[in-house]
């Protein structure tokens, strides 16, 4: 983390393409096999969604990873709160973002506020996320 | 109110799983890692578990037989809820230790709330469920809530 933070201040975004493969290892590495992530006939014909859905737990990992590639070395995130509210398809891009919006220079404590959105601007996933940078 | 919960359901409120005790390896966080697209080289490493790793390690292993025909386990902590379709849900965590490989980590679920609320076009029920992540010497780990709505 290279500026001090300040409230208001932006976290760098990350654009995040929705990929088939990356859902497949993923949904295998928590051992999930809902449907709705891989069997494309099933997602559109059965459950009627557009595509094959986005797992939501990656998206909670997305709002993660906007915080803790910024933190780096300099601290750890201590808590998050967030809620899955759109889904996302594979074959969309969306970006993941931050703000600072509270910050004590005296304990180092911090939280942000974070977002996925999609390019139509809608938010997938909204978060908070408290910090703690290292004294 | 809309009287949807009977006391049946709601007598499930408290009820907890049997402790799950599993060991974190580097390969599986090095997995996890790069299926998540994550860009810090000590997770891509294994060095240590980036956050929400524990839903890697603690998700349910069943048998493919026993998989609902839309491919998710039924969640035995759950009672049978008079409404079914799963609306967006929200997670709690906070994180209290970090994880490393070799950690033997110990998980145990509650089921801690239940209750409706009048939605904009009908009932929803909503459910809690805290997973508590304890070390070998006891310690709290990571702690979760789970919010989940049924309408």
């Amino acid at each position: 983390m290279t500026p001090e933070p300040s409230i208001g201040m932006a976290l760098p975004e990350r654009h995040h393409h929705c990929d088939v493969v990356q859902q497949m290892l993923y949904n295998a590495s928590l051992w999930n096999g809902h449907r709705i992530h891989f069997d494309l006939p099933y997602a559109t014909e059965v459950e009627g969604y557009s595509g094959l859905v986005v797992a939501g737990p990656l998206l909670g990992d997305w709002l993660h990873q906007i915080v803790d590639e910024w933190l780096d070395d300099a601290g750890m995130i201590t808590g998050i709160e967030y809620s899955n509210r759109v889904a996302a398809f594979v074959g969309e891009t969306v970006t993941a973002g931050g703000t600072v919006t509270q910050y004590d220079p005296d304990s180092g404590a911090l939280t942000l506020e974070v977002f996925v959105k999609n390019d139509r601007d809608e938010v997938l996933a909204p978060g908070i996320i408290t910090a703690q940078l290292q004294r | 109110m809309t009287g949807l919960l009977s006391t049946e359901v709601l007598s499930h409120i408290g009820q907890q799983t049997d402790p799950q005790r599993e060991i974190v390896t580097r390969r599986d966080i090095r997995k996890y890692a790069v299926a998540t697209g994550s860009r810090l080289q000590k997770y891509l490493d294994g060095d240590v578990a980036p956050p929400l790793f524990h839903l890697h390690l603690f998700w349910d292993v069943v048998p493919l037989d026993t998989l609902s025909p839309d491919g998710v386990f039924t969640d035995h902590l759950l009672p049978k809820f008079p409404l079914e379709k799963a609306m967006a849900g929200g997670l709690d965590i906070q994180y209290h230790q970090p994880i490393k490989p070799g950690d033997w980590l110990t998980a145990t679920r509650t089921l801690s709330n239940i209750y409706e609320k009048a939605g904009r076009s009908g009932a929803l029920i909503f459910y809690e469920v805290m997973m508590e992540i304890r070390n070998d010497s006891g310690e709290l780990v990571v702690s979760e809530k789970t919010t989940r709505i049924l309408r």
